[in-house]
Parts: structure tokens; C-alpha cells; sequence
């Protein structure tokens, strides 16, 4: 991979392995031309866990993808990805960060002036040392990972809006980031491939280890992602429903009016929506 | 008033994020990485996929060039000088500026629809997220390419100009080959020719640097990306004459 990493000392590498935070948001604020979009936001992401980020449209939650990337900067407060304190990094020393996050985006970004193979396998080809002939390998990898393998040499117009999600997450995770973050991943598909998509992210998490914060007005597939979890059968994967401990790694955050309106589990948002009449309006 | 403030507040925000850009261009073009393939692929876009057009408005330019000013010229009894008016212009002011004209037209509206178009599809956005600097993978390509191929259209350009006044020359105004071109090469002097060579330096760079600029700050979908188009055309030919203008001016200041 093309991001070299300084030496770390074994007590900060095991304080962020398992368990450990690996995405913190301490008092985020930002604001565009005097609007405030985000005030004050704190959350902590565990490795291995999943945040599901809840809001109405235009609540900042693609926002705060672009502040993890770096791709923006926060107006105050503090951003660590992976025990680097991110949010006064120059692009160049943003880079490196990059090397360990892999980014869903909203309609996909693929690149149209490239082919499946070259998108999936952008980073490898490009930014890589990597041999071609081992690139080319984890590219017909992940693209079997996520079921489009005959597809590989398509141009991006000639796939279908599920298709192309799905080649976006094959090239999110095609150089093994340890952090992935899906932006509405499933808005604006059938049920049916809404699902596909949601297994893939399962089979991201629970079988490859990657923590993952997904952005998504879809009720139903964050649910789906936060109460299942996928389990390798023999040569099949199966999606089960995940032990209340393993849905415990699951959190659910609402953004609302720049705040965070509420944190906690499946069950408990369950619980909060009989009682706070906007999540419920959200919920139903 | 305060809306002449807000005006000037942004063009002078627009102005800024320009220089920034051509700054960190300035960084990439002299540390690695470089995209090799990038930069093959836009000397062919921008220099193959103009010449074209290039061929021409040299060859019609030329063209009327000589057919003017054999009737100017016929005023005075001095029409076997047409070479020499027409090899002047060409070289010095047509050839350069109608050839960045036309490259503006053309590459610059089309560099500002791509990079729009990508940057309103979240496109530039996933370069970085990939950890590549479009500036080293997108802008820097395009101002190489521009910086190249603008001057050897213009070559190409004035000399089919050539041509296509020796054409009319010997069909419409009845002069002989050889007194044509003893003429042209009458009408040149080495600072003119220095003069035509530089000047499209800088107006392919001024052109490509503008198109990428545009790209970069579209927003707002798919009619930001028309906006963009628009505007990185119209800004690059003002550019093209006004950039034509200042050099033209320092250099007769260096040169005669
Ligand atoms: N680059 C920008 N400049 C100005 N306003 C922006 C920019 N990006 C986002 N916004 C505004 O910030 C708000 C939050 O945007 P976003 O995070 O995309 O919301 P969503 O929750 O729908 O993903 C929106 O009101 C949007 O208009
Ligand atoms: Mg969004």
C-alpha cells in the first residue's frame, strides 16, 4: 500500500484495537455562510462497532463523512481517525490517514471515464506499489465479494443504480480500509437490492472486521444492519439475528438542528420513538 | 453600494482561489508523483483534438488577410508586398490570439464541463478519499498539455495562414509564388518571430488554468456544470486578449 505508517508504541496500538476508539468527535462545530450545521457534536466509534447516523435531509450527515475524510475542515472541536488528531492536517498528511478509510458516496462517484476493474482497483493501480498482476487479483476478489464479477469490464453507465452501489463499496474496500463510511447507501433502490447492499456491509463488518459508520434515512436497512449480523456457513454466508451483545456494537445517532436529538441501540430507539413525538414522525 | 462590495469581495475571493490553485500546480509540476499516462493523454486530447479547428481558421485567416490587403495594398501600386502584411499579422498578433481563441472555445469549455461535472458527481471528492491530489492527477496534466500544445498550434496555425494567403495571392491577386514568399520572408523580423513564439506560452496557460479553475469551483448540479461551461469560456477568451495585450506590451518594452 502506498501509506506508510510511522512505528506506534504497543500500548497505543492495543488502547486502539479492538474495542478502542478509532473515529472520536469531540465538540465538532462547523457552520457554512453563517448557518450552523453541526454544534458541538462528540461520538466515539469502536473498532469493529457501527455508528447509523439518522437525520432529516440537509442534517450534516454527509458532512460529517467529509470531516472524517478531511475532505473538510471543522470550524472548532477535535477529530481522531485512528489515533491521529486529523482535523489540523494538511492535505498532504491527510493522505496517509485516507490509506485506512474507505468512503461509499451517496450516487457512488464512480469514475465514468474509467472501466468496473479500474475504478474498483483505482487505488491499487494508482496509489499502490502493489504488482499489477496481484491488484488485478483483489479487484476479481471484491468485485466476487460483492456478487458483479462477470461485470468487470463495464463502462460505470452501464450498470444499474444497485450495481453501481455495489461496485462503490468493492472499491471503498478493495485496499483492506479498516474504516469504512457508507453515505445512503441504499436511498433510492427497490427493497430487494436495498437488502443486497445491506448484507454486503454486514459481511464487511462481521466477517472482515471493518468498523463502519453508515448514513441512511432508510429505517428499515438500519435496523437490518444493527439487528443481524453474517456468519460464515461452510461456503455460504447466512445473516442471523445478532446476540443482544453484538447488537449492542450497533448505535444509532440523530442529528437534528445541528444537535445529536439521540444516541443509543436498536431497542432503545425503539423505546425513545413511543415517547418523542419527531423520531417517531422519523420512525414511521 | 453593497452590492458593488459583495461583487468585489468575490472576484477578489475568485481571484485568490486561482492563485492558490496555480501555486500548488506549481508544487506538484516539482514533486512527485507524477501521472505519466495523464499527461500523454492530454497532449493528444489538447493538442490532436484541436488541430482541426486550428487548420482552419489559420488557412481562412490567411486567407483574408491577403485578400484585404491586396486591395489596401493596390491603393498605393504596392500589392506584390502582400506577403509581408500578411506573414506580420499572422506571426505576431492573428495566429497566436485566434488560435487561443479557439482553443478557449474549444478546450477550455471542455476541461471546465469535465472537472465540473466531476466535481458535482462527488468525483473529485473520491480522488482524494482515494488519496490522490486532483491537482496532480487532473489540473496539472491540462496546464502541461496547454503549456505545449497552444504554441505548436499556433505554428501549425501561422504557417497554414501562410499557405492559405499564398493561395489567394496566386489565384485571386494574380502575384507569382516567388514574390509572395520573398515578401513574407521580407515582412519578418527575428523579434516578431520571438514574438509570436512566446506570446502562446502564456496564453495556453492562461486558458487551461482558467478552464481548470472553473471546473473546480463548480456547484449546484447539473446546471452549475452549464454555468461553468459558460463562464470558462467567456473568461478564458477575455483572458486570452488581455493576457495577448500585456505581454505584447512587456515584450516590445524587452525587445525593440
Ligand atoms: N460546501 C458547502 N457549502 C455550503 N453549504 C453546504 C456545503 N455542503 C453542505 N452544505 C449545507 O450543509 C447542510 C448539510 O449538508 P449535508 O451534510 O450534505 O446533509 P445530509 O444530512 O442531507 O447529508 C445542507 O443544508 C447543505 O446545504
Ligand atoms: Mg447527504
Amino acid at each position: 500500500m502506498a501509506v506508510q505508517r510511522e512505528a506506534r508504541s504497543a500500548l497505543l496500538d492495543e488502547a486502539l484495537g479492538p474495542g478502542g476508539p478509532i473515529v472520536v468527535f469531540d465538540k465538532v462545530s462547523l457552520a457554512f455562510d453563517e448557518k450552523t450545521i453541526l454544534n458541538e457534536i462528540s461520538f466515539t466509534l469502536k473498532t469493529g462497532h457501527t455508528k447509523i447516523f439518522l437525520g432529516a435531509s440537509g442534517a450534516g450527515k454527509s458532512t460529517i463523512l467529509r470531516l472524517i475524510l478531511g475532505l473538510l475542515k471543522p470550524d472548532a472541536g477535535m477529530i481522531f481517525v485512528n489515533g491521529d488528531r486529523i482535523d489540523d492536517m494538511t492535505e498532504d498528511q491527510m493522505m496517509h490517514v485516507r490509506g485506512d478509510l474507505g468512503m461509499v458516496f451517496q450516487e457512488g462517484a464512480l469514475f465514468d471515464s474509467l472501466t468496473v476493474r479500474e475504478n474498483v482497483g483505482y487505488k491499487l493501480f494508482e496509489e499502490s506499489k502493489v504488482p499489477f498482476a496481484d491488484a488485478n487479483h483483489r479487484v476479481e476478489e471484491v468485485l466476487g465479494f460483492v456478487g458483479l464479477a462477470e461485470f468487470i469490464d463495464r463502462q460505470p453507465s452501464e450498470l444499474s443504480g444497485g450495481q453501481r452501489r455495489r461496485v462503490a463499496i468493492a472499491r471503498a474496500m478493495a485496499a483492506k480500509p479498516r474504516i469504512l463510511l457508507y453515505d445512503e447507501p441504499t436511498t433510492g433502490l427497490d427493497p430487494i437490492t436495498a437488502i443486497t447492499i445491506d448484507e454486503e456491509i454486514m459481511k464487511l463488518r462481521d466477517l472482515e472486521g471493518v468498523s463502519s459508520i453508515v448514513v441512511t434515512h432508510q429505517l428499515r436497512d438500519a435496523f437490518y444492519v444493527a439487528e443481524h449480523s453474517a456468519v460464515q456457513d461452510g461456503d455460504r454466508i447466512r445473516f442471523d439475528r445478532a446476540t443482544p451483545d453484538k447488537a449492542d456494537e450497533a448505535e444509532f445517532i440523530m442529528l437534528r438542528d445541528g444537535r445529536i436529538a439521540f444516541e443509543g441501540n436498536a431497542t432503545e430507539l425503539r423505546e425513545v420513538a413511543a415517547r418523542d413525538r419527531y423520531i417517531d414522525a422519523f420512525l414511521s | 453600494m453593497t452590492l458593488l462590495v459583495e461583487w468585489i469581495k468575490a472576484a477578489l475571493l475568485e481571484v485568490q482561489e486561482y492563485f492558490i490553485m496555480v501555486g500548488k500546480t506549481a508544487r506538484a509540476a516539482v514533486t512527485r508523483p507524477f501521472y505519466v499516462r495523464d499527461i500523454v493523454e492530454q497532449f493528444e486530447i489538447i493538442g490532436i483534438g484541436s488541430l482541426t479547428v486550428v487548420l482552419l481558421t489559420g488557412m481562412f485567416t490567411g486567407m483574408v488577410l491577403a485578400l484585404q490587403s491586396g486591395f489596401t495594398l493596390d491603393q498605393f501600386g504596392a500589392r506584390s508586398m502582400v506577403g509581408r502584411l500578411v506573414s506580420a499579422s499572422m506571426v505576431k498578433e492573428l495566429g497566436p490570439v485566434l488560435t487561443a481563441l479557439m482553443v478557449a472555445g474549444r478546450v477550455g469549455s471542455g476541461i471546465a464541463a469535465e472537472l465540473g461535472s466531476m466535481m458535482v458527481t462527488d468525483q473529485i471528492a473520491a480522488l482524494r478519499a482515494l488519496g490522490t491530489d486532483p491537482i496532480r492527477k487532473l489540473v496539472l496534466p491540462r496546464i502541461l498539455a496547454g503549456l505545449v500544445m497552444v504554441p505548436l498550434l499556433t505554428c501549425v496555425s501561422v504557417a497554414v495562414g501562410l499557405v492559405g494567403g499564398w493561395i489567394t495571392t496566386e489565384t485571386q491577386l494574380k502575384v507569382a509564388s516567388g514574390v509572395y514568399w520573398n515578401s513574407v520572408v521580407m515582412g519578418l523580423y527575428m523579434q516578431d518571430v520571438w514574438m509570436g513564439l512566446i506570446k502562446p506560452f502564456f496564453l495556453g496557460f492562461a486558458i487551461v488554468s482558467i478552464g481548470c479553475h472553473v471546473g473546480l469551483r463548480t456547484s449546484g448540479g447539473t446546471q452549475g456544470v452549464g454555468r461553468a461551461t459558460t463562464n470558462a469560456v467567456v473568461a478564458s477568451s477575455v483572458a486570452v486578449l488581455v493576457v495577448n495585450f500585456l505581454v505584447t506590451k512587456l515584450l516590445i518594452v524587452l525587445m525593440y
